[in-house]
C-alpha cells in the first residue's frame, strides 16, 4: 500500500517538475491509434491578463504545441501485446509531436483504455479527537477506509475521495475546519491489472521518458466530453474506441464508477471483413466512408464498390449495397450497446437524478448511432466531442480524440487523489525525522 | 485512425500503403538530442565559432604566414591610398603675400603629388599658424587634388628696436618680421626698450595722442619695462608716468600750446609724478637761469 503511495507521489512530483519546465506530453495508447499532444504551460495569470477571460475549465493555462497520431501497433484491447512494436509506435507518435512542437519532451502523462478496470466504492469513518477537522483527520479517515480484496496482481489507478460527511451532514467537499464528532468519507477506487500497466510503463521508459501520471481513458474522456452540469447532475460517458468501450459515470463532478467492455470498432471492421470477404484495410475504409447504423430504403440502391487486386475481374468488381453493410454492422453495434447497458444497470445508473448518456470515441461517428443508442440506452443520449483547447489542430477535435484531450485537462488540473493528501502520522516510520517534526508542530 | 497532418491521400495505392515508419531508436535519440536547447546552441553557434577561431589561430600561428598577411594588408592599403582620386597635386595659398607664401611653402615641405592619407592637415595647420606673419590659418582639401591653405596675415604697425634685432610688430605686439634697418619702414613709428613689445597697444595710444608733435617725434622708449619715455628731436624727453600716460602727455601738450614749452631749451619734462611736473633745463638755459637769479640777487641787495 505504501509502495503505491510512494509511486503515485513520485509521479506527482514528476508532474510538478514538468510544470516548472513548462512542457509536458500526454499520450493516449489506444488499440487503433496512439495519439500524442505536447502541451506548453505558460501560467494562468499571463493569459488571463491578456484577454480578460477567466480559466475555461482550466484549459486556458496550457496550449497544445505539438500533436501527432500514429497507427497503433502491438496493442490489443488497450494492453501491450508486443512490447517492441508498441515502443516503436509510441516513438513514432512522440517524435512527430516533438518535431511539430520543436521542443524536447521528457515527461509524459499516459492514458490507456484496457487493463480491465474495475471500480470500487469505499467508505471509512472515524471519531474526531478534537472538535474541528484538521488535515490529519482527513488523512486518518482516508486511511480508515476498508480495503476490499482487489485481487492478485491488481493495482490502484485512481482513488478519489468523492464525498465527506460530518455527523449527519453529507455532501461536503472540504470538511477542514468544520466542527463535528464523526467524519466519514466515500471514496471511489479504480483498480487495473498490474501486469498490463507495468508493460506499458516499461515501453514508455524504453523511449527515455519519465511518466508523470497515469489515467484511465474512460475517465479522461468523461472529463473532456461531459459539460459541467452533466458532471454535476450525473451522466455516463461511453468512449467507444477501437477495441475497448470505456464507461465512466460522473456525479457531483467526481467519477463514481468506471468499467469497460472489450468490444469496439475493430470488431465491426472484422465483421465487415468477414461478411464481405474484403481485406481489413478495405473494410475499415468502407466502414468509415459508407457505414451506418440505421438502414433506409435508399440504402438498397446505394452500391459500394468493394474493389480488390486479385486479378480476377469478377472478384475485383464485386459490389455490396449499403443496406448489406449496415446489416453487418448493426448487430455488432447493438451488441456493444447491450453490453454497455448491462454495465450501466450493474452500476445502478438508473438511480442517478439525471441519466444523460454521452457517446464519444471513434465509433460514435457512425451515422445513425445516436438513434440506435437512444433505443437501447434510454432517451437522453447525445454525441459528445471533446472540449476545445487552445492550439489543438482541427483534425484532432473529433470524438476519437476525447481521451487524449481529456488527458491534457487531467494534466493541467488533476483531481485530488488519495496520495495527494497528507499521510496520517501513524503511518510514518517510527524513527522518522518528519514524525518528530510533526510531534513538535502539534505540541507547541 | 485519422491522420492529423499530411494531405489527403489521393490514389487508392497510396491510400492503402500510407507509410508511417517508426524511427529507429538511434534516430529517435538523435532527434531528442537535437531538440535539446543546449546541444542545439553548441552545434549551431558554438561549433562554427570554434571552427573559425581554431582555423584562424592555426593559420596565424606560423610567423611567415602572419608576415605575408601583414605585407598583403599593407599592400592593399597602399594600393587603395594611391588611387588617383586621393592624390593631392598642389598647394594653393590664399590671403598671403608672395614672400609669406614662400615662407609657408618652406615651412611645410611636401613632395607633390602625395596621397591625402599621408597628409596630417592639423599638423600642417599648426605649422603654418606657428609662422610669425600668420594670424590665422585654415587648411583643407579641395577637389581635383588641391591642398587649400587660407591665411590671414598679421599687419605690422610699429618698428621695435630690441636688443637683438629690429622687428616689425602688429597691434597686439606679436612679431611679424625682422627688418635690417629702421629706415626700411620709415612709415611706421619706432618703439624701443625691453618689454616694449608687450605694451604695443599703449604705445599706439600714445602715438595717437602725440599727433601734434609728429614732426618732432623720434619714438617711444620703454623704461624699466613699466613706463614710457617720449623722445623728441634735440634729445628732448618727456618722462611719462606708469599709470595713465596719455593724460600726462596731453597735459604736456597743453603746456606746450600755452607756453611753447617744448621749443625752449629744456632737455626733460618729468611727468612721472603727474601732480608735480618737473623740468630739467638744457646747459644754456641753466646758465641763463643762474645769471637771472644772480642778477635778481644783486638787484635785491642794491635795492636794500
Amino acid at each position: 500500500m505504501s509502495d503505491l503511495h510512494a509511486r503515485q507521489r513520485a509521479m506527482r512530483a514528476m508532474r510538478k517538475a514538468a510544470m516548472q519546465r513548462g512542457v509536458i506530453a500526454v499520450l493516449d495508447v489506444g488499440s487503433s491509434k496512439i495519439a500524442c499532444l505536447v502541451l506548453r504551460f505558460d501560467g494562468a495569470e499571463r493569459i488571463a491578463g491578456d484577454e480578460g477571460v477567466g480559466s475555461l475549465a482550466g484549459q486556458s493555462t496550457f496550449r497544445v504545441i505539438g500533436a501527432a497520431t500514429t497507427r497503433s501497433r502491438g496493442v490489443r484491447f488497450g494492453e501491450v501485446e508486443a512490447m517492441g512494436e508498441t515502443e516503436r509506435a509510441i516513438r513514432t507518435a512522440l517524435q512527430s509531436a516533438q518535431k511539430m512542437a520543436n521542443q524536447r519532451v521528457d515527461h509524459v502523462i499516459v492514458g490507456f483504455s484496457g487493463a480491465r478496470v474495475r471500480s470500487y466504492g469505499l467508505a471509512g469513518s472515524i471519531g474526531l479527537e478534537e472538535t474541528a477537522v484538521s488535515e490529519q483527520d482527513v488523512a486518518r479517515v482516508l486511511a480508515a477506509c476498508d480495503m476490499p480484496d482487489i485481487g492478485e496482481g491488481r493495482e490502484v489507478l485512481h482513488a478519489q475521495p468523492v464525498n465527506f460527511a460530518l455527523d449527519h451532514r453529507s455532501g461536503l467537499t472540504d470538511p477542514r475546519g468544520q466542527i463535528g464528532n464523526r467524519l466519514s468519507v466515500d471514496m471511489h477506487m479504480l483498480t487495473v491489472d498490474g501486469a498490463a500497466v507495468h508493460n506499458l510503463l516499461r515501453c514508455i521508459n524504453r523511449c527515455d521518458l519519465e511518466v508523470a501520471g497515469l489515467a484511465s481513458a474512460a475517465y479522461t474522456s468523461g472529463i473532456s466530453t461531459l459539460v459541467e452540469d452533466e458532471q454535476e447532475l450525473g451522466a455516463a460517458c461511453i468512449d467507444m474506441g477501437g477495441a475497448v468501450t470505456g464507461i465512466s459515470i460522473f456525479m457531483k463532478k467526481h467519477m463514481i464508477y468506471a468499467d469497460s467492455v472489450r468490444l469496439g470498432g475493430d470488431h465491426i471492421t472484422l465483421d465487415i471483413s468477414k461478411g464481405l470477404q474484403v481485406p481489413l484495410a478495405t473494410a475499415e475504409r468502407i466502414k468509415t466512408l459508407n457505414g451506418g447504423a440505421v438502414a433506409t430504403g435508399m440504402d438498397d440502391r446505394d452500391m459500394i464498390e468493394l474493389g480488390g487486386d486479385s486479378g480476377d475481374w469478377e472478384h475485383d468488381r464485386r459490389t455490396a449495397s449499403r443496406a448489406e453493410l449496415i446489416g453487418i454492422m448493426r448487430p455488432r453495434i447493438e451488441e456493444i450497446l447491450e453490453e454497455v447497458r448491462l454495465r450501466l444497470d450493474a452500476a445502478g445508473f438508473e438511480c442517478l437524478p439525471s441519466q444523460q448518456i454521452v457517446l464519444t470515441g471513434g465509433v460514435s461517428q457512425i451515422p445513425g448511432l445516436d438513434g440506435l443508442a437512444a433505443r437501447i440506452l434510454g432517451n437522453s443520449v447525445r454525441l459528445g466531442r471533446p472540449l476545445r483547447v487552445q492550439g489543438l489542430p482541427q483534425a484532432a477535435t473529433g470524438p476519437a480524440f476525447s481521451a487524449v484531450v481529456g488527458l491534457s485537462l487531467f494534466a493541467a488540473h488533476p483531481q485530488d487523489e488519495w496520495w495527494d493528501f497528507e499521510m496520517p502520522a501513524e503511518r510514518y516510520p517510527a524513527r522518522s525525522l518528519r514524525r518528530a517534526m510533526r510531534w513538535f508542530k502539534e505540541n507547541w | 485512425m485519422r491522420p492529423l497532418r499530411a494531405g489527403r491521400p489521393t490514389t487508392p495505392a497510396r491510400r492503402r500503403a500510407r507509410r508511417d515508419p517508426a524511427p529507429s531508436r538511434l534516430a529517435y535519440r538523435l532527434h531528442r538530442l537535437w531538440l535539446t536547447p543546449l546541444f542545439r546552441g553548441i552545434i549551431r553557434i558554438g561549433l562554427p565559432v570554434a571552427l573559425i577561431l581554431g582555423g584562424g589561430i592555426a593559420y596565424l600561428s606560423d610567423d611567415a604566414r602572419r608576415e605575408d598577411l601583414q605585407a598583403w594588408l599593407a599592400e592593399q592599403r597602399r594600393a587603395f591610398e594611391e588611387r588617383p582620386e586621393f592624390v593631392v597635386k598642389l598647394m594653393a595659398i590664399d590671403g598671403a603675400s608672395a614672400e609669406l607664401a614662400e615662407d609657408i611653402r618652406e615651412a611645410v615641405p611636401i613632395d607633390f603629388p602625395v596621397s591625402q592619407f599621408d597628409l596630417d592637415l592639423e599638423h600642417i595647420r599648426r605649422t603654418i599658424a606657428g609662422l610669425d606673419a600668420v594670424a590665422e590659418a585654415e587648411v583643407s582639401l579641395r577637389g581635383q587634388g588641391v591642398l587649400q591653405v587660407s591665411v590671414r596675415q598679421r599687419v605690422p604697425v610699429v618698428v621695435w628696436r630690441g636688443r637683438r634685432e629690429i622687428a616689425l610688430l602688429d597691434e597686439t605686439g606679436h612679431r611679424v618680421a625682422a627688418v635690417i634697418a629702421r629706415a626700411m619702414r620709415p612709415d611706421l613709428p619706432l618703439i624701443a626698450g625691453d618689454g616694449a613689445d608687450r605694451a604695443v597697444p599703449e604705445a599706439l595710444r600714445l602715438m595717437a595722442a602725440a599727433e601734434p608733435l609728429k614732426a618732432r617725434l623720434r619714438g617711444l622708449v620703454r623704461m624699466g619695462e613699466r613706463r614710457w619715455d617720449l623722445v623728441l628731436d634735440r634729445d628732448q624727453r618727456i618722462l611719462l608716468p606708469e599709470g595713465d600716460p596719455v593724460t600726462a602727455l596731453e597735459r604736456v601738450l597743453a603746456l606746450d600750446a600755452a607756453t611753447d614749452l617744448l621749443a625752449r631749451d629744456i632737455t626733460t619734462i618729468d611727468m612721472r609724478i603727474p601732480a608735480r611736473p618737473t623740468l630739467r633745463l638744457g646747459p644754456g638755459a641753466r646758465e641763463a637761469f643762474r645769471m637771472i637769479n644772480l642778477f635778481e640777487l644783486e638787484e635785491g641787495a642794491v635795492g636794500q
